[in-house]
């Protein structure tokens, strides 16, 4: 997907610090999108990055401070 | 900067457990910090003790990690010599509302300027699942084996019957309104007090059949309601989020100054 | 200029020396027989500049005080019996995290309540052991205003200079006693200012971490040295620690930093003490007594002397046991069951000729109460 919707940030990267996230699964059922799933190690990882909408709620809700939202509007 | 920039990253990861609400907390005070574009030398944070007291720890303020209850009393000494300071002061519910009951309902009288920031998770979880005076009746607890019989507090009415000049209620899950409410509190000229529904999902959310920490933020979303809203109109019983007094009064230092000029005209006459 | 000669209460005493000593900041709450510190401060601290508040109770008067010095200011409480106990706490922690700050307690009859408008001298071992755990302690103490301004002077240069609390341990008769006190000229008395950090930007400060004198310099909030300051034990950037090595140095530390400098440390008065065969040993209001006595049995030829202690603690055994070599009884004078006379027997050569001298009642001990003792002691009847 080339554009993204006006006014809306375009995901370019979604940081997870495995150091930190201790895999309490908030991020991955508040997504919106269902982008995000605990692996077998029970670390949150990024499964469908093509659907985030880079609303940041996962990285505001994150009680580990472990993910990071870059959007390439952070870039500019 | 960036919200690590506020962070002593060395202590990570924190000591919380996982899904604890208190990390989310801290998430919304640094971002509420970073809007500000506050400057990280003016800031002291001053903590009790508890799960909530060791957040002081965790940023790269100035930090004043004190004893059970008394954050607040601590931080008046604090301001009052030097009112420039923005005083930070987040504590858990039976920090603030228990040992320290005194010292926040008379920090609230005062309208001196600091912002309290109140963790509530309804629970003593340091020491292992033992009710505060936020738990509320017919909830289990270590020391409530047959359910608590004690009725809670409701913290914004303490707040507001105390005189505080700005108080809000929000919860983990709506951590953009509790970013936006922080930011205000810390904004405001006088005693601020955000509470904060905080989960503990290790000590009072297993005990009392709410779940993990996705099950309890859930029950933040469905029970709770915004002030003003339909919602809350429709159903009585759900638990009003929002900014419930935001006013303005003389704030203790500014007063404090006219003492000092009153006083330093009366020595010169 | 103000006249420097004042007729005052002890306790008003106190006040001048702590605003000679450069007092800023102050926080109290309401209680008998301190109260008049907190009423002149009052007024005194904002013509100044300073800062006066009243705060909720006991407890947070004395947090209040330690998070004013951590701004920079020279800070001081005062309060009497249950405020005393209630002040504990906080007193601990101003040991731990090692901030500057002066307690006045003027002594009262307890425990509890007790008796709030009389006299009595039971908080010596409070003064020490108030608060949990092993932990060091300064407490001083005088018998009349010109002293109790001097050595209020000092409690804020140890204070200071030690990182560390300093009780002062007046009593109700001595603050309520009104009498002469002549101000000093401003550089008469040394004034120990707060030592801050003269590390260039750049360099990392360790806010725990002594100078080769053993004096750990501060920064203050506000300023851009960052640290953390906590009632855990800590390692030297104010982090909490519980790596056995780091918690053994650090009480070690709060030990040794005053023990080592007990000589520094210790005040004292003589009063015929050269040739004394019989020695009062005593400290404030009490020691008006003793002094009152021994100078009248001076006047008629009896080797009588006194030792007036104005540092308690550290108790200074060392120069008791010196000064007390050779007497043929040594009488300790004071308002308690013994405190003293414990610290003193524990400290001489022959602690079977130390003898107390009390009075438990709430009333003043006076030179008969001594002269009573003294006449069995010395195999005169009774």
């Amino acid at each position: 997907m080339e554009h993204t919707v006006r006014g809306k940030k375009k995901l370019k990267e979604l940081v997870i610090n495995r150091d930190w996230c201790k895999g309490c699964g908030i991020c991955v059922s508040f997504c919106p999108k269902k982008v995000l799933e605990l692996d077998s190690k029970d670390k949150a990882i990024v499964v469908r990055p093509e659907d985030c909408i880079s609303c940041k709620l996962c990285e505001l809700r994150c009680p580990d401070l472990a993910i990071e939202v870059l959007t390439e509007e952070d870039n500019d | 900067m960036a919200v690590k920039d506020y962070l002593r990253e060395r202590f990570f990861p924190h000591m919380w457990c996982p899904g604890c609400g208190h990390g989310t907390v801290l998430n919304a005070l640094l971002r509420a910090v970073e809007e500000l574009q506050l400057n990280k030398n003016d800031i002291v944070m001053t903590s009790g003790i508890g799960c909530s007291a060791r957040i002081s720890g965790y940023v790269d303020f100035h930090s004043l990690h004190t004893l059970h209850g008394r954050a607040l009393a601590f931080a008046t000494g604090v301001k009052l010599s030097k009112p420039d300071l923005k005083l930070l002061v987040p504590m858990g519910d039976g920090d603030a509302l228990a040992i320290g009951g005194n010292h926040f309902i008379h920090a609230c009288r005062r309208n001196i300027d600091i912002t309290a920031i109140i963790m509530n998770n309804r629970i003593y979880g340091m020491t292992g699942g033992q009710f505060s005076p936020l738990s509320g009746p017919d909830k289990k607890a270590t020391t409530a084996p047959y359910l608590t019989i004690d009725a809670e507090f409701d913290i914004v009415e303490v707040s507001k019957a105390a005189g505080a000049t700005f108080v809000a209620r929000s919860t983990t899950y709506h951590v953009k309104e509790a970013t936006e409410m922080l930011k205000k509190a810390i904004s405001h000229k006088g005693f601020s007090v955000v509470e904060i529904l905080s989960q503990c999902p290790t000590h009072y959310g297993r005990k009392n059949r709410e779940g993990d920490a996705v099950q309890m933020m859930t029950g933040y979303r469905d029970n709770t309601a915004k002030l003003g809203s339909k919602a809350l109109a429709d159903n009585p019983s759900l638990i009003p989020r929002g900014i419930f007094v935001d006013q303005a009064r003389p704030e203790y230092c500014q007063e404090y100054d006219n003492i000092i000029a009153k006083a330093s005209r009366n020595r010169a006459a | 200029m103000t006249n420097p000669i004042k007729f005052l209460q002890g306790n008003e005493a106190c006040v001048e020396g702590a605003l000679y000593a450069g007092l800023e900041f102050f926080a109290g709450y309401p209680i008998t027989p301190s109260t008049e510190i907190a009423e002149h401060l009052s007024q005194r601290l904002p013509e100044q500049g300073g800062k006066f508040i009243q705060m909720e109770d006991e407890i947070a008067s004395m947090c209040a005080i330690i998070g004013a010095s951590l701004t920079g200011r020279k800070v001081m409480t005062a309060t009497s019996g249950p405020g005393f106990s209630l002040k504990q706490e906080a007193i601990g922690y101003a040991c731990m995290a090692e901030i500057p700050c002066v307690i006045a307690n003027v002594q009262r009859g307890g425990p509890s309540t007790g008796n709030p408008t009389h006299v009595s001298q039971g908080d010596v071992n409070q003064a020490r052991w108030g608060t949990h755990g092993d932990h060091n302690i300064i407490a001083l103490t005088a018998s009349n205003h010109q002293d109790i301004f001097a050595i209020t002077v000092d409690a804020f240069n140890m204070a200071e200079t030690y990182r560390t609390p300093v009780i002062l341990l007046l009593d109700e008769a001595v603050g309520h006693l009104r009498e002469k006190l002549v101000i000093p000229e401003e550089g008469e008395l040394a004034i120990v200012d707060r030592l801050r950090t003269a590390l260039p930007k750049g360099v990392d400060y360790h806010p725990y971490l002594p100078r080769e004198d053993g004096r750990l310099p501060m920064s203050d909030f506000g300023g851009d040295r960052r640290y953390n300051v906590t009632g855990l034990f800590h390692d030297m950037w104010g982090f909490p620690s519980n790596n056995p090595q780091v918690v053994r140095d650090l009480l070690r530390h709060l030990i040794d930093k005053i023990d080592n400098n007990i000589q520094a440390i210790t005040r004292y008065k003589e009063h015929y003490l050269e040739d004394a065969e019989y020695i009062f040993v005593s400290f404030g209001s009490s020691a008006r007594s003793a002094i009152h006595l021994a100078k009248s049995r001076r006047d008629r030829g009896e080797k009588i002397g006194v030792l007036e202690l104005q540092s308690i603690w550290p108790f200074p055994a060392e120069m008791v046991r010196e000064k007390c070599r050779g007497a043929k009884a040594v009488l300790v004078v004071e308002m308690n069951m013994g405190q003293v006379m414990a610290q003193v027997k524990a400290a001489v050569d022959e602690p079977g000729r130390v003898f107390l001298a009390n009075r438990i009642d709430g009333k003043l001990i006076t030179p008969e109460d001594i002269k009573k003792l003294l006449r069995v002691i010395q195999g005169r009847g009774v």
